[in-house]
C-alpha cells in the first residue's frame, strides 16, 4: 500500500511540472516523469512476492511467475512513451524558431 | 522489499530535484537519473525485458533532449513559477491522494497478483508456441495485433516528426516570411 | 555538426561494430532470452547515432549508406504487416503457420516469432535514427542558411 502511494506522489510531482512550470522543456520533463508513474504502477501491481522473471529455464518446469501479461502491455507503452516525448520535442523546436523563446508568458504576449 | 523503497524514494528525490531546479542541462540529467532508478525497480520487480527496454529508451531520450535544446544556448536560469498555481496545486493533490487511497484499497494487496488471465498463456506457451519467453510469445503470438497497432503508432510519429521538423525548403516559400495566424 | 576528439574517434571505429552486433543479437534471440524486437532495435539505432556524434555528419556519412532510412522502415514495417496477413489464407490474423515449431530452447523455434522481431527491429532501428537526424542536426543547417 505504501509503495503505490509513493508511485503516486511520483505521479503529483509530474503532473505539478506540467501545470505550474512556464518554461515549454520542463513541461516535457513533466510528462516524462508522469509516464515512469504510470508504468511503474502497472508492474507493481502484477508482482507476486516469491516469483521469478517470466522466462522458462530448461532445468527447473514447476516455476512461479510474475504476472507476465501487465509486463506485455508496458513494454509497447514505453516504447511510444519515447515517440510521443520526441513529437513533443519536434514542436517545442519550432515554437522556439517562431517565438524565439521557451517561455509561455511570453508566447502569449507574441502571437501573430 | 526494502530496496523497493530505497529505490523508490531516489526516483521521488530526483523527480523533485529535476522539477525545481533552475538550470534546464541539470533538469535534463536529473530525469535520466530517475530513468536509472526506474530501471533499477523493473529490475528488483522480476522484469528484465522491460528493464532493458526502458534502458535503451532512456538513453536515446536523454540523446535527443539534450542535443535539440541544450545546443541553443538557451540553458540560463528561468523565473520561478507562481505562487498562487502552487497553493492550489497543494489542496488538488491532497484531495487526489485520498481519494486515490480509497481506490487503491480495491488493489489486491502488494505481491498477490490474482493471475487469473495469465494462467492460460503460462500453461500454453511451452506446448503451444515453443517459445522460451512468456513476454515474447504474449506480444508476438497470443497478443499480435496489439504490436501492429503499436508499430503503426511508432510510425506514425516518425512520419510526423519529420512533418513538422521540415525545412522551408520549397521554391516559392523562401521568399515569404513565417506565417500569418 | 562537429566530430570529436581523437581519442573517441579511434575507439569508435572499434566499438561500434560491436554494439550493432549486441543489437542484432538481442532481436534474434528475441524468444529466448529478455529482449525482442524494440529493445533491439533502438540499439541498432545507437550504433548509427554514436557513429554520428563521434565522426560528424559530413564524415559519417559516407560510411552510412544512404537509402537505408526509408527502405529499412518500409521494409520492416511491410514485412511485419505481410507475416501478419499470410495467416488470413486460413481466415486467422496473426496466426502462427509453421507447424512444426521446433523444440524449445533453441534458436530456431517458435514459429513465426523470429521473424516478426527482425521485421520490428529494422523498422524501430531506421524509425527512431531517422528521428535523431532531422531533431538533433537540425541545428547546423539554421546556422549554414544564415
Amino acid at each position: 500500500m505504501l509503495i503505490y502511494l509513493m508511485n503516486l506522489a511520483l505521479f503529483l510531482i509530474g503532473l505539478y511540472a506540467v501545470i505550474a512550470e512556464r518554461n515549454l522543456i520542463k513541461k516535457v520533463i513533466g510528462f516524462g516523469i508522469i509516464e515512469y508513474a504510470v508504468n511503474l504502477f502497472f508492474i507493481l501491481v502484477g508482482y507476486k512476492i516469491g516469483g521469478e522473471a517470466p522466462i522458462f529455464q530448461e532445468g527447473a518446469l514447476i516455476q512461479i511467475f510474475v504476472d507476465p501479461l501487465p509486463q506485455a502491455l508496458v513494454l509497447t507503452s514505453i516504447v511510444i512513451g519515447l515517440g510521443t516525448t520526441a513529437l513533443m520535442v519536434g514542436l517545442c523546436i519550432r515554437v522556439y524558431q517562431r517565438f524565439g523563446t521557451f517561455d509561455i508568458n511570453e508566447i502569449r504576449s507574441l502571437k501573430g | 522489499m526494502f530496496e523497493l523503497y530505497v529505490v523508490m524514494v531516489f526516483m521521488i528525490i530526483g523527480a523533485v530535484v529535476a522539477v525545481r531546479l533552475r538550470g534546464l542541462l541539470s533538469s535534463v540529467i536529473a530525469v535520466g537519473a530517475v530513468g536509472l532508478g526506474l530501471c533499477v525497480m523493473f529490475l528488483l520487480l522480476r522484469a528484465p525485458d522491460l528493464a532493458i527496454t526502458q534502458l535503451v529508451v532512456e538513453i536515446l531520450c536523454l540523446v535527443i533532449l539534450i542535443r535539440a535544446t541544450i545546443g541553443r544556448g538557451i540553458s540560463r536560469l528561468q523565473p520561478k513559477a507562481n505562487r498562487w498555481i502552487l497553493a492550489a496545486f497543494v489542496i488538488f493533490a491532497a484531495g487526489f491522494l485520498y481519494a486515490a487511497y480509497l481506490a487503491i484499497r480495491q488493489v489486491p494487496d502488494f505481491g498477490g497478483a490474482l493471475m487469473s488471465t495469465s494462467q492460460f498463456y503460462i500453461a500454453n506457451t511451452l506446448s503451444k508456441v515453443k517459445a522460451a519467453n512468456i513476454v515474447s510469445a504474449i506480444i508476438l503470438d497470443f497478443r499480435g495485433y496489439d504490436t501492429l497497432g503499436e508499430a503503426t503508432v511508432l510510425f506514425t510519429s516518425v512520419i510526423a516528426v519529420l512533418a513538422v521538423m521540415r525545412r522551408k525548403g520549397r521554391k516559392k516559400i523562401d521568399e515569404r516570411d513565417e506565417p500569418n495566424s | 555538426m562537429r566530430g570529436m576528439s581523437l581519442i573517441v574517434k579511434r575507439i569508435t571505429k572499434y566499438t561500434v561494430g560491436l554494439i550493432m552486433l549486441f543489437g542484432i543479437y538481442i532481436v534474434l534471440h528475441g524468444h529466448l532470452s529478455p529482449g525482442g524486437g524494440f529493445a533491439g532495435g533502438v540499439i541498432i539505432a545507437l550504433s548509427f547515432i554514436h557513429l554520428i556524434l563521434a565522426f560528424g555528419r559530413k564524415d559519417a556519412e559516407k560510411m552510412i549508406p544512404g537509402k537505408f532510412l526509408a527502405l529499412g522502415e518500409s521494409f520492416g514495417g511491410l514485412l511485419f504487416l505481410g507475416l501478419a496477413l499470410i495467416g488470413l489464407a486460413s481466415g486467422v490474423f496473426f496466426l502462427n503457420f509453421f507447424h512444426s515449431k521446433g523444440t524449445p530452447f533453441n534458436l530456431l523455434s517458435a514459429g513465426i516469432i523470429p521473424l516478426c522481431n527482425i521485421a520490428i527491429g529494422l523498422k524501430v532501428g531506421a524509425g527512431l535514427f531517422a528521428v535523431f537526424m532531422v531533431l538533433a542536426l537540425f541545428r547546423i543547417d539554421e546556422k549554414e542558411e544564415k
